[in-house]
């Protein structure tokens, strides 16, 4: 949270005395408010001051990274409560927890699935981010053979999760090239994990069951200079979980406070199939940085990730698609042309429906600014001029020797005026896009 | 640093509707629903107190329909084909708190039934179950103009919920509901001043503004959803900020929009990359419930029996203080 000009000034010294090159601490301040110069011209500051000063620059959710590489997890640096406020900008973390007394077949196979956990939507790619390696009992060895074993099989990012020290020291000593998150330390471990944290330079989770606690955690631990921190607030019913999650996020971002000021964790106690996802799809939307969960189907995960694609799109920007003539499948001069707008949901909807209809086809996008057929033909983007002058500039007559052009069934009103404009008969296609296979099939 | 909560009081309440009327209170009804009356956003019972749950409808149309997938009809079997038997089984054995009845087909365009045909449709669903009724017209509006008031006239007293009144047609519906005492249903295209600019013109009718329900309009899981999500969250700060005329519940219509999706319907045979189509199905409607169930919605119109099962577990849980 930055502070004004006047809110610095009153952590200066007030003596005017000029050693920073500005007359007055009034206007030094507001230089500092604009970030034109640095504190550190200011020789009387009184170390209580420099902190206060020095924590308002940072972010209000510190952002911690998970991993390396392409596949790395970054979370935090949020700046709001509400999505439409401004957007959510770091997508949580989608971990599927292993425990480390499978078998290794069993491992291997589960692995395996996990790292196919990705789909296409609206071109995109949407993807589980984690891997957690669960400690199940005393068995050291088996926790660090589980953590090598799935760390050779998967670039996705790993988390340890132990609360033996040694153990996560250990399998550190394979793995800390790859960055994994340490979870978790607690009120018992704390010391040992923030050194370890610390020497490895990996992201540590802290867990505590109330927030109270959580916060005297979070300061420990950044007191013993462990400072990746994720914030777990424990196992409780749902509405509580939401509640924990809210505050953090409230007070990272309405009074800067410092021991909430990094990303959370939440992890998914649900066992039954369809109960967990909706656990998991919770924490997406109110604000976990990671959820963690053990179901890995992909009818299970798919839901999953289609929630926090929908969450994390900018509600001031729409997905576009680049406009222009897309050519479908093997298409030929007589292949039909139809007509849709630059929204990518509206485009990637017809797109799959075109292919799954099997009849090669032009699919023209028009620039809509990123609108769908009937937000934009009420908008006047989608118009009789628009799509004539885009039917021209895309050069359709070039790439087809007939002259028509299927419509969406929604503007079917437009066929008479766009006829006259454009000079190409107009056929009015379906309403849904799911009617297009079958639409092409009789045309 | 010392840890303190930061708790926010809000100055205004959600309104409370009430849909059913008892034998007491003029109607046949074994229950009167009532939803609304947050003081705040929803399950932040630290700083906020909500009197009532939100409440799951199950969805039922007045003929057979047309594109449901077989892992949607299956649990409704035969009673698919009889609206009355379809009503029966959602009350009997899925044990819904509330019924929503859609006219689908006195649509001109399908099925084209008299408004007798649905007076007597609505007269039997009323004798044949016990459970609150919302009745959702076909979408044309003439016929809907005409049909409406009638379904409004046969059921009088009995304070059903009746949608949708549109801006550009909401005069015809909204007499008909002030004049046999029932609840209406406003909706507007995922447009907040849309939504404010309804309820002034029906409330200008001399319609009580707590009577009625915001139809947000919807999107499914992918689809769209957050665009309403961000809708709902924006109304509710307003009303919960002072703003009496965006304070009603929320109605959201979820089944109608997951079973549309292509991932709810295809099958695994189709596509094996998204596993089985049976439990894809039936989450995409969960999640898509249970999104705007976070963003404030009161009142959730189903279709899958276990994806309403599952909702409602999810609601107790949130609920429980």
């Amino acid at each position: 949270m930055a502070l004004s000009g006047l809110d610095i000034y009153k952590l200066l010294p007030k003596t005017n005395c000029r050693k920073c090159g500005f007359p007055t601490c009034l206007a030094f301040a507001m230089q500092l408010a604009k970030k034109a110069v640095d504190l550190s011209k200011c020789p009387e500051i009184t170390k209580e001051a420099r902190a206060a000063l020095e924590s308002s620059a940072q972010p209000p959710i510190k952002l911690i990274t998970v991993g390396v590489g392409e596949t790395k997890l970054e979370i935090g640096n949020e700046n709001v409560l509400f999505r439409h406020e401004e957007k959510f900008f770091h997508p949580a973390g989608i971990g599927i927890i292993l425990e480390d007394n499978l078998s290794e077949n069993e491992l291997v196979s589960r692995v395996n699935q996990i790292n196919r956990l990705h789909f296409e939507r609206i071109g995109q790619t949407i993807s589980v981010n984690l891997i957690a390696i669960k400690q199940t009992g005393n068995d050291k060895g088996k926790f660090i053979n589980a953590v090598k074993k799935v760390s050779e099989l998967t670039k996705l990012s790993l988390v340890l999760y132990s609360s033996d020290a040694e153990s996560i020291k250990s399998s550190l000593e394979i793995v800390s090239l790859r960055k994994p998150l340490i979870y978790a330390a607690d009120k018992n471990n704390y010391k040992e994990l923030a050194k370890i944290a610390k020497e490895f330079t990996c992201p540590l989770a802290i867990k505590e069951d109330n927030l109270e606690k959580l916060s005297e955690l979070s300061q420990l631990v950044s007191s013993e200079g462990a400072d990746g921190l994720i914030l777990d607030s424990g196992d409780k019913p749902l509405n509580k979980k939401i509640w924990d999650l809210t505050q953090i996020r409230r007070l990272a971002l309405r009074k800067n406070y410092r021991p909430f000021g990094y990303p959370t964790i939440a992890i998914v106690r649900k066992r039954e199939t369809y109960e967990q996802i909706i656990e998991a799809c919770i924490y997406v939307l109110k604000y976990a940085g990671i959820v963690l969960l053990e179901g890995f189907s992909p009818q299970q995960i798919l839901p999953l990730l289609t929630l926090r694609q929908n969450i994390y799109t900018d509600p001031q920007k729409p997905l576009q698609v680049e406009p222009k003539a897309y050519p479908i499948g093997q298409v030929s001069v007589n292949s039909p042309v139809l007509i849709t707008t630059n929204f990518s949901l509206t485009y990637y909807t017809v797109l799959s429906e075109l292919e799954a209809s099997k009849v090669p086809s032009y699919l023209v996008s028009i620039d809509t600014e990123g609108m769908s057929v009937l937000t934009a033909w009420a908008a006047e983007k989608f118009t009789p001029e628009k799509i004539s002058e885009s039917l021209n500039k895309f050069e359709i007559t070039g790439k087809v020797n007939h002259k028509q052009i299927v419509i969406p069934g929604y503007v079917a009103v437009m066929s008479g005026d766009l006829e006259e404009k454009s000079g190409f008969k107009v056929i009015v296609g379906p309403k849904e896009a799911a009617g297009i296979p079958s639409f092409l099939r009789n045309l | 640093m010392p840890l303190e909560l930061l708790k926010e009081k809000c100055s205004n309440a959600i309104d409370v509707v009430e849909i059913g009327a008892t034998a007491s209170e003029g109607g046949s009804r074994d229950r009167v629903v009532k939803v609304g009356g947050q003081t705040g956003l929803p399950f932040l019972f630290e700083e906020m107190d909500a009197p009532n749950k939100p409440q799951v409808a199950i969805e039922i149309f007045d003929t057979e329909p047309a594109d449901w997938p077989d892992t949607l009809k299956e649990p409704y079997g035969e009673a698919l084909k009889n609206p009355v038997d379809w009503a029966i089984k959602c009350e009997k054995e899925f044990k819904a708190d509330l019924l929503a009845l859609r006219l689908s087909a006195i649509h001109p365009d399908s099925g084209n039934k008299s408004a007798d045909e649905a007076v007597k449709l609505i007269r039997d669903v009323l004798s044949a179950v016990k459970i609150p009724l919302i009745i959702i017209g076909c979408n044309d509006e003439a016929k809907d103009n005409l049909v409406l008031p009638k379904i409004a006239e046969a059921a009088k007293g009995e304070r059903c919920l009746i949608g949708d009144a549109l801006q550009k047609n909401y005069k015809t519906l909204t007499a008909a509901c002030l004049a046999y005492g029932h609840n209406i249903i406003a909706e507007s295209p995922i447009d907040i001043n849309i939504a404010k600019q309804l309820n002034i013109l029906i409330s200008e009718m001399g319609f009580a503004v707590n009577r009625i329900v915001i139809n947000p309009t919807v999107g499914a899981l992918g689809y769209g959803l957050e665009y309403a999500y961000s809708i709902m969250e924006r109304a509710r700060l307003a009303a919960l900020g002072g703003d009496r005329i965006l304070s009603q519940a929320f109605i959201c219509f979820v089944g109608q929009e997951a079973w549309r999706a292509k991932e709810a319907k295809t099958t695994a045979k189709e596509c094996p990359e998204w596993g089985n189509e049976l439990e894809r199905g039936i989450l995409w409607e969960t999640v898509t419930a249970s999104a705007f169930l976070q963003a404030g919605a009161d009142i959730l119109i189903m279709r899958h029996p276990k994806a309403i099962e599952l909702i409602k577990k999810n609601i107790e849980e949130l609920m429980k203080r």
